[in-house]
């Protein structure tokens, strides 16, 4: 393709997954305790994304990767320091919550309009990218959501790989019940992919992309406009985490055939 | 779910541990995003592969192993190694890089030290051509240190720093150089060809060095004196890296005793030569350069061993409130379950110690390094005002810049003004606008800031680390303690003793510290923490004021003080007195930073929204600890002055005791004496500080797991 992709990724901050999330009544609702205070890291779903669709423009001269982001301003700003360093890309920022006690819809609302304000996006050109699952709310829906929004209706869910054909052929794999995968073809964009880990590993750190990205980032993040979820609709009646089983049994020299039916009897039930 | 009543308990607690958000706001940093990259890149690094490689057991040699080699590519590949480098020769850092090397350092040291160290030594190596280098020198050397890109098929150099010599050779003295340079050829109108013997004694990165930056002195007199020379390891001769340093510390950096007899061309001499009457004259002496050198490069280590301090915090919180889940009948809920040995007080009390130590020194550090970035800059428009009036260098400079002195010491009085009238306006103006002036100051207040941080840092840092370990119980001395404390507590030993053990910090101290400039300024710090105090009465501030006006009187009274046989107290060659006293002057200087750093985050913290929910107990928290730390401060500086003060006068004739009280006895010293009650008096509250900082520590949040392995 000549004029190659515009590839769109959808991803946020999550607190960092090694704190103690423990859920809280706040004032506007459920919250988690000191969410802001806790370092926060970016979706791994979204991350996941968001390296496939830099490795995807990479391969696809003239290319080119924006990440949209909905989160409290302050708290992107300081995720971008570690991110940005990773993979080149320009950001569009939404100031308003990340907190996982919002609703999808509102959620998906928000990211669509922000996209449709990218001034030089070219909409048949589009792959939108996310995660399919979030470490903070996991609905599980957000890219459907928005990619209806937007028109696209090629979307797949789960996806572990990507590959382009000379021709511009999009292939999917997307993950499927039993350990498959349902391999799918696409003509070309626009189309929705949401992503599960892929298979590429993290980028490391190089602070000289990510002064590059700086350039653009912060104007993004001064212009980010802010938004304010409504409160009325999604009704949290109750939060918990889920309970955590731990059951430990000291055993010596059990072979791994006997560890590994073990288990599998467990799964089953 | 519970009820979040976070906010409504008084005073507010500290919610979380401090994050990436207080850090840039009390070391200044907030606006520099190259810098806070940086930060992430060397934590990724130092928490990813420096910490499996510790815990592989990587330490356990003292060769220089693939596991060790393989991190300097970490370094490489994360942005670490080009940091250190001018954007002209392929670095990417603009301005000046001692804070941001600090940085580094502090996010490697959270680790492990010794790979901070590598990649420090590799810095101190470029060092000498960074301060003294020609431009060709500079030219070659820094762009050989830069990283290749992707596809370049060049190799990346590394370097070492050899000025410390087999025994009985250069130490702490770095004048008795036994290394020598002498003329091997030297043809008419060629460059002369030298020989180059040097036998270095524990000099860092040379397992994997390509050039050498080598203190030696003349061996010919055909030239004069002594230099530093850059030697490379394909030069013709020998390049021997020697054995390796058998280490008790930072084994992931390589130590070894190299031995060197090597031919090089003349232009190796490291900011170049002249000849007059067939003599090489080298254009800087190994101490003109290694002055320039450690000036830049000792808030490094300094900084390393606060970090250990404050990395300890989090495992110690984790390993004390964990102590005794799981055991029969400790059910969750139970405040044994919950908080375990937090439910001690003595816990609680030391380990806030052992992090008001971190605090401080990392205040200290950064303040030297962010002075030290000035620094350059100020030198040159320094070195170019003196040029114009003919004087380059040497004695002509120092005679120069000691008659300014007493503008410098103006400039310091009228800063510290805080209503100054319009002539006191003008004359400041006129003063800040002359780069000699601005050199003094900056040089008096770096030449008492860097020894200060140095010494006090990772002396005192040592002795808390210690503090540290002792806190994991008999975990603490294993291999298998979280955060690696043991092998911190060791580690920090090393910082205290390379680029000069305390001795040195200390000499240096001793003679910077009676500056009339110093003391002019050490005044102004007096005033503000008064200022300070009235406005923030809980910090401490008052107390550390009054410290500070016991140690100057001291100092004072001491320097013209005689002992009971009639002896001079304050001379060069009584340690005994100034060594003791440059101690009580680091943990002054060290605490006065940390009261500005907790200021700045009273003053900025609530501008940052992702702070806003947390900031009054965080302010609330660091206010107690700076009060904590202030109190402790003042006890050590007035112990020791106390000690010095009394101690050496004749012993007191028990008659007259009996007949007299004690403040008779010493009438001499009664403005002593009543600023030692001053001190005592203003500890009030300093206990209750602890008491409240005790309380925010049992309930702080903190991850579940360490974010590296163990
Ligand atoms: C792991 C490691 C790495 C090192 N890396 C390097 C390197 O890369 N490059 C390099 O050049 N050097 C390096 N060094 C050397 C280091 O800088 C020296 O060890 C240090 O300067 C002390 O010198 P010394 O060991 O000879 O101690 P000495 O000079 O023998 O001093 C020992 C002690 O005696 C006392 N003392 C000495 N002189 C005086 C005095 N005048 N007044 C009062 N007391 C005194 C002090 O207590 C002092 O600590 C390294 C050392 C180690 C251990």
């Amino acid at each position: 393709m000549s004029t190659g992709f515009h590839v769109v990724v959808l991803g946020s901050l999550v607190p960092d997954l090694l704190q103690t999330l423990e859920p809280v009544q706040g004032p506007s609702g459920p919250a988690l305790k000191n969410e802001l205070m806790l370092p926060a890291v970016l979706d791994p779903w979204a991350a996941h994304a968001l390296f496939e669709a830099a490795h995807v423009a990479a391969a696809t001269p003239g290319s080119k990767v924006w990440l949209v982001s909905l989160g409290p301003k302050a708290k992107l700003q300081q995720l971008m320091m570690s991110i940005a360093q990773k993979v080149p890309f320009e950001l569009v920022a939404v100031d308003g919550s990340a907190s996982g006690f919002t609703d999808p819809v509102d959620v998906a609302e928000a990211l669509a309009g922000a996209i449709e304000k990218i001034p030089s996006l070219d909409r048949s050109r589009l792959l939108l990218f996310g995660g399919c699952a979030s470490a903070s709310r996991d609905a599980g829906v957000t890219v459907q959501l928005v990619g209806e929004r937007l028109g696209i209706t090629d979307q797949f869910l789960a996806a572990d790989e990507l590959t382009v054909s000379a021709e511009g052929v999009l292939t999917v794999l997307e993950r499927v019940e039993g350990g498959r995968y349902l391999v799918s073809e696409v003509a070309g964009p626009p189309c929705a992919i949401a992503w599960a880990t892929g298979n590429l590993p993290e980028p490391p750190n190089n602070p000289q992309v990510g002064m590059m990205n700086m350039r653009t980032i912060m104007p993004a993040l001064q212009k980010a406009p802010a938004i304010q979820f409504a409160s009325q609709g999604t009704v949290f009646q109750s939060v918990e985490l889920p309970k955590q089983e731990r059951r430990t049994r000291i055993v010596r020299d059990v072979p791994l055939d006997e560890m590994a039916r073990e288990i599998a009897d467990w799964i089953k039930g | 779910m519970v009820k979040d009543d976070s906010s409504k308990q008084l005073p507010a607690r500290l919610r979380t541990l401090p994050g990436d958000d207080v850090r840039q706001i009390m070391w200044r940093f907030a606006d520099r995003f190259d810098y806070q990259m940086v930060v992430q890149s060397a934590r990724a690094v130092a928490r990813g592969p420096v910490a499996r490689a510790v815990a592989k057991g990587a330490r356990n040699s003292h060769e220089w192993t693939e596991d060790k080699a393989a991190l300097l590519h970490e370094f490489d590949a994360a942005g670490i190694t080009s940091a250190a480098v001018d954007p002209e020769y392929g670095g990417y850092i603009e301005g000046p890089k001692n804070f941001v090397l600090g940085l580094l350092a502090y996010e490697l040291a959270w680790v492990d030290a010794g790979a901070g160290t590598s990649s420090m030594a590799n810095t101190l190596a470029l060092a000498p051509i960074h301060e003294r280098g020609t431009p060709e020198q500079k030219q070659t050397y820094m762009s050989r240190s830069v990283p290749p890109l992707p596809g370049d098929s060049r190799k990346i150099w590394r370097g070492a720093f050899a000025l410390t010599e087999s025994i009985p050779y250069v130490g702490v003295d770095t004048g008795v150089l036994s290394g020598r340079v002498r003329v091997a050829e030297w043809n008419d109108s060629e460059e002369p060809l030298l020989h180059v013997d040097k036998r270095g004694r524990f000099i860092t990165n040379m397992g994997s060095a390509n050039f050498v930056t080598a203190a030696v002195d003349s061996g010919d007199p055909r030239i004069k004196g002594s230099c530093m020379v850059i030697l490379e390891e394909t030069d013709p001769g020998t390049f021997d890296r020697g054995i390796p340093t058998r280490k008790l510390a930072h084994q992931l950096s390589s130590t070894r005793d190299p031995i060197f007899s090597l031919q090089v061309p003349a232009s190796r001499i490291i900011g170049g030569y002249t000849v007059k009457d067939g003599v090489i004259i080298p254009n800087y002496s190994h101490a003109d350069v290694i002055e320039a050198v450690f000036t830049r490069t000792r808030a490094t280590p300094a900084i390393m061993t606060s970090a250990k301090l404050l990395s300890a915090v989090e495992p110690v919180i984790r390993y004390h409130r964990r102590r005794f889940r799981g055991a029969a009948g400790i059910n969750e809920g139970t405040p044994r379950f919950d908080m375990g040995l937090q439910q001690k007080e003595d816990a609680l009390h030391r380990l806030l110690d052992v992090w008001a130590a971190g605090e401080a020194g990392a205040s200290l550090g950064f303040e030297t390094a962010r002075l030290l970035d000035t620094y350059d800059a100020i030198e040159k428009a320094k070195a170019a005002v003196l040029a114009q009036q003919g004087i380059a260098g040497g004695r002509a400079e120092l005679k120069a810049l000691r008659a300014r002195e007493k503008d410098a010491t103006e400039y310091v009085a009228l800063a510290a003004r805080r209503t100054p009238s319009p002539e006191e306006s003008a004359r400041l103006a006129m003063l800040d606008a002359d780069p000699v002036v601005k050199f003094i100051v900056t040089e008096s207040l770096s030449s008492v800031l860097i020894p200060a941080a140095k010494l006090w840092n990772t002396g005192h840092g040592v002795n808390m680390m210690r503090e540290a370990v002792s806190m994991m119980g008999g975990y603490g001395i294993t291999e298998d303690c979280p955060g690696f404390l043991g092998l911190k507590w060791i580690d920090g030993q090393l910082e205290a003793t390379y680029e000069g053990p305390e001795v040195v910090q200390r000499r240096q101290l001793s003679v910077t510290m009676s500056r009339p400039i110093f003391l002019r300024q050490f005044q102004a710090w007096i005033a503000h923490l008064n200022a300070i105090s009235r406005e923030h009465p809980a910090m401490g501030a008052g107390t550390l004021a009054s410290a500070m006006e016991l140690w100057f009187w001291s100092r004072e009274y001491l320097s013209t003080a005689k002992d009971a046989y009639g002896r001079d107290l304050y001379s060069n060659q009584r340690h005994g007195v100034t060594y003791p006293l440059a101690d009580a002057l680091a943990w002054l200087v060290a605490t006065y930073h940390l009261v500005l750093d907790v200021l700045e985050l009273k003053r900025k913290g609530p501008e940052n929204p992702a702070l806003a929910e947390g900031i009054e107990g965080l302010v609330s928290f660091y206010t107690d600890l700076t009060h904590i730390h202030a109190a402790t401060a003042a006890g050590e500086a007035t112990r020791i002055c106390a000690e010095l003060v009394f101690g050496y006068r004749a012993e007191s004739d028990p008659a007259l005791e009996v007949l007299a009280s004690t403040v008779d006895v010493f009438k001499d010293v009664a403005p002593f004496n009543a600023l030692r009650t001053k001190v005592d008096a203003s500890l009030a509250g300093s206990k209750l500080a602890k008491d409240r900082a005790a309380e925010s520590l049992s309930h702080v949040m903190i991850p579940e797991v360490l974010d590296y392995p163990v």
